[in-house]
This record gives structure tokens, C-alpha cells and sequence, in this order.
């Protein structure tokens, strides 16, 4: 079965699904080639615009026993990590910017200010998710193997914890993403390679250590300068920029797959998948949020998370004016495009937490019918893919790079010529 | 020294508080300058030098070396359009020091959009990207006893450097100039390279416009340089007459005293084997010939190579090798282990290869 034969697009041919990919095709190419100095001046301007506010964040954090300086610098470090993050940190490493040639804004050389390794993040999303979105059993962002997100996986005792899972997920959020790309159930089934466990966990430990030493060593410390009583307020500061970020960056990714009407798929919609019917399948398996363009830049432009899935590796402040072209395709082929305000997408995606806690018989569903597909009845074990059992991998959604040489060099010590 | 360890001290300790970024990424906030993290220049000032031909005069910033030897050319990497442009040109002025600048003279080719850009289009204030000297094409120090200068064109942009040189330091010995131009308006440093000659006896300059006159000759240089086979030889122009020159050279059995710049990049260097190339990350592959450079293979088989001046200078696009061999272009040499560090732009593979990216 391929995924043409799922509901929301058997009115179409494989001509006109052809045809739409082929239109989709074009729409890359024109972006593509139009790419020039002021997308360039946009991603440095958010750098720069990022950077001060870090700045400021910090040095206003000098001043932290003082209440109205602790709410100011908590505020603008807050602020800087999301930016970072969402609208850099993301989307840079999808290979957006890339195109530029400049190595300082390049893929295979970003690093982010979270506790995940970039190269494992690269992997985990960009290949992993990108590639295989909202197909059960291959994409591993369908609840991060925490959550039970769909009817279609099995249900288990332990879901009734979900409510609370849920909570400690959205505050713990970057150190739930830093262990993602482990896959703790083959590690404790033994089947992970050591040698690859091993390396993973070197980056992280190192990733982590730097990650804390900054915001709850030296700079604690550092603000000692002005007076002890900053130390534990700087801590506490930085601590709640981090769980901002945490919270921000978690309700932002919830909205991207898990609001009712973006579908799932299952492993038999792979199959002979064409590009087009890839496109397809991220349409269908993405949703958007409505806002304004502050919004939209806080979340690393994800409320255009559909025009995102298709074109992964275009730059992100492009989103916003192909999501017209996409949503007149969507039209214009009678094909669903799933939006609306961002509290009714979260307020989707946290009712159906909270109800997929329960076994599907105490339920429905709030997905469409979707005859012909993965219906309440498939059930999909736990567990994941390794990289051998997946299909080869599509080009467009940013590569991942091995630097298995340098054991998870930072950018700052491959600087140039100093 | 012990203020360079203290300086490394206080980069690796600030590098603790702006991880995972670099001291320097903040410090570029408040001058682009100051970041070594790629090497980085402010343009000064362009000065016209003919229709065609400008002097880009260029402040480096941090971690730039000023000692370059006299010929050398420099990365020169320009954003236009928002993607940054590789190019490598001479430098033309004499190292020093105590320098605040270095200059590359520029000469505006007809479909070189970037020299064209470099000679027309740069404000001073704009900030380039920049790579270290390199280039064998150097004077020696001391120079020897007696020396010619073959130049034609824009060629002059490294000799300039060495004729500078020399005249600074005072060490002019036996030189003979044979500059070569189409026109004299289109002669660049026309009127120094005459001041120069015209104040140290040792020089001695032969102009030619070869619009009026032709091109040199080489069989002429019994008559205008009889003494042409007792003198080191340095040769910079356009591709014809550097092929004449050391053609001309070979047959005298003289190839050892020549020296040759060449504008573009000449791999000598035997082609690989060619095999199948794969990209281990991407998992992309692709089966090349043995003359298909691992950049060119990398970009056809649409991997988002990183890359830089394309002619082996600047190592932006130095990737991992996995496994497999592959060939310096310019020197045969062969890179087999695994984690070494290959410029992509001047390797070809021989047999299958595999690369981390």
C-alpha cells in the first residue's frame, strides 16, 4: 500500500500527485535561486540581536539580588536561549543557511546553546524525523518514547503516568532531547553498539559539563565580583531562563505533529515512496499555528511547521511567504492543511496526552477517520529502527555529520588561525 | 611568549563562559575585527591604479600574520548576494612588521564577476573575509646576484611586491624588468615601477605595448637581455605566454632557474584511479573518473560540500577521510589513514573512498 491510497488524497491520480510535487519542486527552485543579501542580513541580524540580549542578559544578572535585575536578566537570557535555539540554532543546522558559504553559519559546524550534541541532534531530527515524520514505529519524535501519542500504539499500565510524564518532559525539556538520539530501550535490551554508546555518551558528558559549568558555575561566581548575595540569585536567574526555554521550545515542537488532524502513517506508506508522495506525507503529517510575526521568529518560524517539513533545508524567514503558495496548492487540490491559533493547537496535542493515557477502549478518537490506513486496530510495537532497517535517506532535510575524528570538537577550537 | 600563553589562557577560560560559542563571536559584536575565528579584513580604501585595475587596500584583523614572503598571494573571500566568493590574488605590498595593511591590486576581468566587484563594487568599511599568504612564487632573502623579471599584464601585482621589497631594504641587486602591456594607459604602477628604475641603477625596465608592438619574442631575448641564461627568472602573466616562457626555458636546459606564477590553480600531479565515492552522513555516493575532484564529485552528487577558494589555499573545505585513498593534485601525494584531514578541492580519489560528511 502506498500512501496514495490513504483517505485525505485518494481523490487524486498519481498524476496529479506527481503534478503537485512537481509544483512544489518549482517553488523550492524559485526560493532558491532567490536566496540573496537580505536573507544573509536577516539570520546575522537574529545573531547579532541574539548575542546583545545574551549579553545584556548576563551582565544584568551582576546586579541579581536586586529583585527588578533578576526579573530583567532572567527576561533577556530567557529570551537570547529561545532565539537561540528556535530561530538559529534549529534552523542553521538543518543546513538553511548554508548556501551563504560562510563557515560560521554552516551546519556542519554549529553548535547549540541545549545540553544535546549537535551531531546527535542532527541525526535524531534532521534524518530521523525529518525523513520518516509521523510514521509509527520509525519516527521517534511520536512522543519521544515517553509519551503514547497515537491509538495506534500499544497501550501500556505505565501510560496512565502520561499527566505526569508530560509536566516533567516540558520541564526537563533539553535534557530529555540530550538523551534522544541514545535510544535507552536498546541500551537496556544490550543491542546498542558499545563503541557508539560509548562515543555518544563522551559528547554528552562534555556537552553537559559545559553547558552547566557556564550557567550555574562560572557565571554564578563570576557575579560574586559585585557582591556574594548574587551568587544564588544569578543561579536561580540562569536556572529559570533555561526552564523558559524548556517550556517555550516543548509547547512549540507539540504543536508540530500532535494537533488532531495531522496524521500518522505506518511503515506500509513507505513503501516505493516517490518524492511527491514524500511531500504529501509531510503535509499531511504536519500542522501550523497562527500569529504574528514576533511569534513566528520566537518559534523559529515551527508555526509554518508544514512549508518546514517540505522544504527543511530553505532558508526560515522564507516560510512565512511560501506558506500562501502551499496553502493555495493545498486548495487546489482539495488536500487538508491544518492550522489555527496556537492555545487550540497545544490544547489539541495536551488532550490527546492526556486521553491516550487511557486504553482506546475508554476513548475516541479525535483524528479523522482514516479507512484504508493505520486505524485503532493496528497496533505498532515499542522500540525502535536502527539506521540499517531504514530506507536510504532523501537529501533535502539537512545533513548530519560524524565528527568522529575529534570526538566532539566545539567551534571555538577550530578557530582559524589564532 | 608568556603574554601569548596568558592571551590562549584567557581565550580557552572565556571560551567556558560562552560556550558553545567562542570568546570571539561576542568580541566581533563590538569590532568585526576582533575574531580569529576566521581570518577577517576591513577594506580601507580602493585606489584606481587604471581603467580597469584598483588597489584594494585591506586592515586584517586578529590572528593575521604580516610577515608574507615577497610574491605571495593572499584568500580573498567577498559576500555578494549574501554567499561568500573565493579568490586569490597577489599582494603588492612589501611585507612589514610593524604593517597595519596589506594591498592586492586588482585588474577587472571581462566575465571575472568578482574582480569586477572587488574593483568597482567594495565600500571602504566593508568587512571580507581573508586567508593566509601562501605561494612558492617568492623572492629569496638575500636575492641572488642577477635576476629578470618576465611580466605581462596584471602579472605585476607579485613582482611589484618584490620590487618594493627590495627597494625598501636597500638590497637591489642586477634586475632586469621585461613588463608587458597592451597599452601604456593599461600599465599598471607605470609611473613607480619607472621611478623605481629611474633611482636604482642596478634595475634596468623594458616596456612593451603589445598592442602596437606584439608580443614578446622569446628568441628577442638574446638581443634585449643577452644575458638571460645566467639570470634567475621569475615569470608572471597570462596562461600563453608562461607556456612559452618555460617551454622556452625547458629547451635551454634552464627549467631549474625559472620560476612561475600561474593565476589559475595547474594540478600536476597524476589524476587518481577514480571509484566510488561515498558521503557516510549524507549516504550519498557517486562514481567518478580519476580527474574529478572530491569537491566537484561531492557537489554533483548534491552533498552541501563546504568550500573555499577551490584552489587548495584556505582549507575551508578540509573534510575527514573514513576510509580509501586519495591524491594531491598538486604534489601526488597520497592520504590513506583514517581521520586525515583532505582539502577537497585539489584531491581525486584512487579507488573507492569514503568521507565523513
Amino acid at each position: 500500500m502506498a500512501i496514495s491510497d490513504v483517505k485525505e488524497y485518494t481523490h487524486l491520480t498519481t498524476e496529479e500527485v506527481d503534478q503537485l510535487g512537481r509544483e512544489l519542486d518549482a517553488l523550492r527552485a524559485e526560493v532558491e535561486e532567490s536566496r540573496g543579501a537580505d536573507d544573509a542580513a536577516y539570520i546575522n541580524r537574529i545573531i547579532t540581536i541574539q548575542r546583545r540580549l545574551a549579553v545584556a542578559g548576563r551582565i544584568t544578572l551582576f546586579a541579581s539580588r536586586w529583585r527588578p535585575a533578576w526579573v530583567a536578566g532572567a527576561a533577556m537570557l530567557g529570551v537570547a536561549k529561545i532565539l537561540e535555539n528556535m530561530e538559529i540554532g534549529h534552523n542553521v543546522m538543518h543546513g538553511q543557511w548554508d548556501w551563504m558559504n560562510d563557515p560560521e553559519i554552516h551546519s556542519s559546524t554549529w553548535e547549540w546553546d541545549t545540553a544535546q550534541p549537535a551531531e546527535q541532534w542532527k541525526h535524531s531530527h534532521n534524518y530521523v524525523h525529518h525523513q520518516f515524520t509521523n510514521v509509527l514505529g520509525h519516527d521517534n519524535d511520536i512522543g519521544y518514547g515517553i509519551l503514547r501519542m497515537a491509538h495506534e500504539q500499544r497501550w501500556h499500565p505505565a501510560n496512565l503516568g502520561q499527566p505526569v510524564y508530560n509536566a516533567l518532559l516540558a520541564t526537563l525539556f533539553q535534557w530529555g532531547v540530550a538523551l534522544h538520539d541514545l535510544d535507552l530501550e536498546a541500551i537496556r535490551k544490550r543491542e546498542k553498539d558499545p563503541k557508539v554508546l560509548a562515543k555518544q555518551l563522551a559528547q554528552i558528558k562534555r556537552k553537559i559539563s559545559r553547558q552547566i559549568g557556564k550557567d550555574y558555575v562560572f557565571f554564578p561566581l563570576l557575579t560574586a565580583a559585585t557582591g556574594p548575595a548574587n551568587v544564588v540569585p544569578t543561579i536561580t536567574a540562569n536556572a529559570t531562563a533555561n526552564l523558559a526555554r524548556n517550556l517555550w521550545s516543548y509547547m512549540i515542537i507539540f504543536c508540530g505533529h500532535f494537533p488532531d488532524g495531522a496524521l500518522h502513517f505506518t511503515e506500509e506508506e513507505l513503501e516505493d515512496e516517490t518524492r511527491a508522495e514524500w511531500y504529501l506525507r509531510q503535509m499531511l503529517g504536519s500542522a501550523n499555528f497562527e500569529g504574528g510575526r514576533l511569534l513566528h521568529v520566537m518559534s523559529g518560524q515551527l508555526g509554518y511547521q508544514i512549508e518546514h517539513h517540505l522544504f527543511p533545508d530553505l532558508p526560515s524567514n522564507r516560510y512565512a511567504q511560501m506558506s500562501v503558495r502551499v496553502r493555495e496548492l493545498a486548495a487546489k487540490y482539495d488536500i487538508p492543511y491544518t492550522t489555527g491559533p496556537l492555545h487550540r493547537q497545544y490544547g489539541q496535542a495536551l488532550r490527546t496526552i492526556m486521553k491516550l493515557s487511557l486504553p482506546n477502549r475508554f476513548t475516541a478518537t479525535d483524528q479523522p477517520a482514516q479507512p484504508g490506513q493505520a486505524t485503532a486496530d493496528t497496533q505498532v510495537e515499542r522500540g525502535r529502527r536502527t539506521d540499517a532497517e531504514r530506507p536510504t535517506r532523501s537529501a533535502q532535510t539537512g545533513d548530519w555529520y560524524s565528527r568522529s575524528s575529534s570526538g566532539g570538537s566545539s567551534r571555538g577550537s577550530s578557530g582559524g588561525a589564532s | 611568549m608568556a603574554v601569548i600563553d596568558r592571551l590562549a589562557w584567557a581565550r580557552t577560560a572565556g571560551a567556558r563562559l560562552t560556550t558553545p560559542l567562542h570568546p570571539d563571536d561576542y568580541l566581533s559584536l563590538v569590532n568585526p575585527l576582533w575574531t580569529a575565528r576566521e581570518l577577517r579584513g576591513r577594506i580601507e580604501r580602493v585606489v584606481p591604479e587604471t581603467e580597469d585595475a584598483a588597489t584594494v587596500v585591506i586592515r586584517p584583523g586578529w590572528g593575521w600574520r604580516y610577515d608574507h614572503k615577497p610574491g605571495q598571494y593572499v584568500g580573498i573571500g567577498i559576500q555578494v548576494e549574501g554567499k561568500f566568493h573565493w579568490r586569490s590574488y597577489s599582494v603588492s605590498s612589501p611585507p612589514r612588521r610593524d604593517g597595519r595593511t596589506i594591498a592586492i591590486t586588482v585588474r577587472a576581468m571581462p566575465e571575472g564577476f568578482l574582480s569586477q566587484h572587488l574593483v568597482d563594487g567594495l565600500e571602504p568599511g566593508t568587512i571580507v573575509r581573508l586567508a593566509l599568504p601562501a605561494g612558492e612564487f617568492v623572492l629569496p632573502d638575500p636575492p641572488p646576484a642577477r635576476m629578470l623579471m618576465l611580466v605581462g599584464g596584471s602579472g605585476i601585482t607579485p613582482v611589484m611586491s618584490m620590487l618594493r621589497t627590495l627597494d625598501r631594504r636597500g638590497t637591489m641587486p642586477d634586475v632586469v624588468v621585461h613588463y608587458s602591456s597592451t597599452s601604456e594607459e593599461r600599465m599598471i604602477f607605470r609611473d613607480e615601477v619607472c621611478a623605481l628604475a629611474d633611482r636604482h641603477d642596478g634595475l634596468t625596465l623594458h616596456r612593451r605595448h603589445t598592442d602596437d608592438e606584439g608580443v614578446l619574442d622569446l628568441a628577442d631575448l638574446d638581443t634585449i637581455v643577452p644575458d638571460w641564461r645566467e639570470r634567475e627568472t621569475w615569470a608572471c602573466g597570462p596562461a600563453p605566454m608562461l607556456d612559452a616562457v618555460e617551454e622556452h626555458w625547458e629547451r635551454a636546459g634552464l627549467d631549474d632557474s625559472l620560476h612561475l606564477e600561474r593565476f589559475s590553480l595547474k594540478l600536476d600531479g597524476d589524476g587518481g584511479e577514480g571509484g566510488t565515492l561515498r558521503f557516510q552522513n549524507s549516504g550519498r555516493s557517486i562514481e567518478v573518473d580519476g580527474a574529478t575532484t572530491v569537491l566537484e564529485a561531492g557537489e554533483q552528487a548534491g552533498v552541501g560540500m563546504p568550500y573555499g577558494c577551490r584552489v587548495g589555499i584556505c582549507h575551508t573545505c578540509t573534510l575527514t577521510l573514513v576510509s580509501g585513498t586519495v591524491r594531491d593534485l598538486r604534489t601526488g601525494d597520497e592520504y590513506d589513514d583514517t581521520h586525515d584531514s583532505v582539502q577537497t578541492c585539489v584531491t581525486v580519489p584512487v579507488g573507492d573512498c569514503t568521507l565523513a560528511i
